[in-house]
């Protein structure tokens, strides 16, 4: 076991570091220029236009005249001692704008991906155990439509609905719930409820096919031949055995959410990390996208880090593949 | 395919055997299933429906979709704008019409070149293991720890947006998906006896993945395709939507939902309209994948 953790735990380390690289080469590598977006926005606030050699002067100060491995080496080695650097756009240090944004986007985030995965293998349970039935084919028909709903655009349609035409709800914004926790809730209703209905769908389709596929399995006949009471078939044999694929789609389900953050806090103006992301890629703001990314990345393989640590604990098969 | 005897006894004819098109009656089995649902035949219809629009959309259309006119802007549906006009005055219902010329060009070019190249990678990382194979997997696990959209729009944003880019980005963010699924069909393909008999014949490897491994891991491959495009679709309307994605005037379902946000409570139409029509593409090649893979793999047929 030890040993299977020692495994797991590196190649977390390589892929980590192998998403640095790429995004480092990305941001360097296309077009873009994060201080021409700086100096024009300098521009019009001074009614002044910055010259070549100051332009000279600011690449050297930000590092970026250095060629592009240094520049990189360099970022690795601070970003170990901790400093993710500063915001050239905003001109703030980079760890404190995580540190007041994250917190909103995983707030948000654990709601929707404790209720999304809930609800989504809760329904598809039932699916599964009243297949054919009414209810299954109306939970997997609005899994269907479910599965192809743009979040932003649902968003929309529930600002529409909710804030404007009935008046329930807040239009946008975002309150700390230590402050004002009834607020706070009323505005969250409506994001949460945009980015979890694709995740709800496809949990949902997820557990019903895994479901059904083990219903069909060996043991599960035994089980039946057995004379073992229904209840314990469903949730010792049959449960227990479809939910393996279901645990490993929960870091692509992570994903999803994280990647949902950019659109909800668009609609809703929420200040948060997808919004933070989505200004930063506007304004070419290098080091803030790049930690950004590092920063998802790095939650999305250390959940599946723990999700494989888990399996090979839970099952010797995946331990032993 | 053939039975294995014969392939053993007639080992000329294993490669004919491998690159011959499905037999008639497979063909027919496949259709009899995939319209056997009445799931998949609406999703088929929305799909044909969509593509004539776009081919035929000059046709279709009302108005100019690019064409604005202040005196008629932001109104209401009437039976000359059928779903109103937007803040310059231009039609959205013609603006969606040519908007799905848009949605499907994306969304075919960008899944074709994230299938070619992953399909590439696949196929070698399959054949050759060792190396190659720890290496293009790990690049791929290192795309596949970024949310989609996120890589999406890390390099759409920093190339600046357009159709061109917007494609480069959907397409190198859906390779790491196709490589993978490539790989492992070819993985299991490798495992015949034919490939083992075109071994033996001396086939080179390139050839060899082409003639024997490619043909035989194809039809799961059609399925990942026709899924994909609805993921496209659906990023290439996010990007636009966040402003960096197909850019104005040229019209784009993602773009007029953003358009519309602000004028949301009188006119409602302009951001729900195109959202509908991006649900309706999405749902149709979703279906048409779904009935796909139902028809061509025969493990999966009848529990989804």
């Amino acid at each position: 076991m030890t040993a299977y953790i020692i495994r797991r735990l590196i190649i977390g380390v390589i892929i980590l570091l192998l998403v640095t690289m790429v995004v480092f080469l990305f941001v360097r590598l296309l077009p873009g220029d994060p201080l021409l977006v700086y100096m024009a926005g300098f521009d019009i606030q001074r009614q002044t236009s910055i010259s070549q050699e100051n332009y000279e002067a600011l690449l050297h100060i930000w590092g970026l005249d250095e060629p592009i491995p240094l520049q990189y080496v360099k970022w690795l080695g601070k970003l170990f001692q901790g400093d993710l650097g500063k915001s050239i756009t905003l001109q703030e240090d980079i760890g404190t704008l995580i540190a007041q944004r994250m917190p909103r986007t995983a707030y948000i985030g654990l709601i929707t991906f404790v209720l999304g995965t809930v609800g989504g293998v809760a329904a598809g349970i039932v699916c599964a155990l009243r297949r054919g039935t009414w209810m299954d084919n109306t939970i997997t028909t609005i899994a269907n439509i479910g599965m192809t709903v743009p979040v932003f655009w649902f968003g929309i349609l529930l600002m529409y609905l909710f804030a404007y035409k009935l008046g329930w709800l807040p239009t946008s914004g975002w309150t700390n719930p230590l402050d004002d926790f009834w607020m706070s809730c009323k505005q969250l209703i409506m994001p949460i409820a945009s980015v979890i209905l694709g995740g709800i769908a496809g949990m949902a389709r997820l557990t019903r096919s895994c479901m059904l596929e083990v219903m069909r399995a060996d043991y599960v006949r035994t089980a039946w031949a057995k004379g073992l009471r229904e209840r314990v078939i469903v949730v010792r044999h049959q449960i227990k055995n479809a939910m393996i694929p279901v645990v490993t789609a929960l870091g692509g389900a992570l994903g999803a959410i994280l990647g949902g953050s950019v659109f909800i806090e668009t609609v809703f103006a929420i200040p948060g990390m997808g919004l933070l992301m989505t200004n930063a890629v506007f304004d070419q703001d290098y080091q803030v996208v790049q930690a950004g990314v590092l920063l998802f990345g790095g939650i999305i393989i250390f959940s599946n880090l723990l999700v494989d640590i888990l399996w090979g604990w839970l099952d010797p098969r995946i331990r032993l593949a | 395919m053939a039975d294995d005897k014969e392939t053993g006894a007639q080992p000329a004819d294993a490669l004919g055997a491998a690159v011959a098109p499905p037999k008639a009656n497979e063909f027919k089995r496949v259709v009899r299933v995939f319209f056997g649902r009445k799931l998949y035949v609406i999703g088929f219809v929305i799909v044909v429906i969509l593509i004539l629009t776009a081919i035929f959309a000059p046709f279709i259309a009302t108005h100019d979709p690019y064409s604005t006119n202040l005196s008629e802007k932001l109104e209401q549906p009437s039976s000359r704008h059928w779903l109103g006009t937007d803040s310059t005055g231009r039609d959205t219902f013609s603006r969606i019409i040519y908007g799905s010329q848009i949605s499907l060009l994306i969304g075919f070019s960008a899944v074709s070149a994230s299938a070619i190249v992953g399909l590439l990678m696949g196929l070698a990382a399959a054949y050759f293991g060792g190396w190659v194979f720890a290496i293009i997997m790990r690049f791929t696990d290192a795309l596949m720890a970024l949310p989609g959209i996120i890589l999406v729009l890390l390099i759409a944003g920093l190339a600046g947006g357009g159709i061109p880019v917007v494609i480069f980005a959907l397409g190198f963010g859906g390779i790491a998906g196709q490589c993978r699924m490539m790989c492992g069909l070819a993985l299991s393909v490798k495992q015949n006896d034919y490939v083992l008999a075109g071994r033996a014949m001396g086939m080179s490897s390139w050839r060899m993945m082409l003639t024997q491994i490619f043909p035989n891991a194809f039809p799961p491959l059609m399925v990942g395709i026709t899924m994909g495009i609805g993921g496209v679709v659906l990023g290439e309307a996010g990007l636009s939507f966040l402003g960096i994605g197909v850019m104005p005037p040229t019209p784009s379902w993602g773009g007029m939902v953003n358009n519309g946000q602000r004028y949301l409570l009188h006119n409602p139409w302009l951001s729900i309209a195109p959202g509908v029509a991006i649900m309706l593409l999405v749902f149709g090649f979703n279906m048409v994948g779904d009935g796909i893979r139902d028809a061509v793999d025969p493990k999966l047929r009848g529990v989804i």
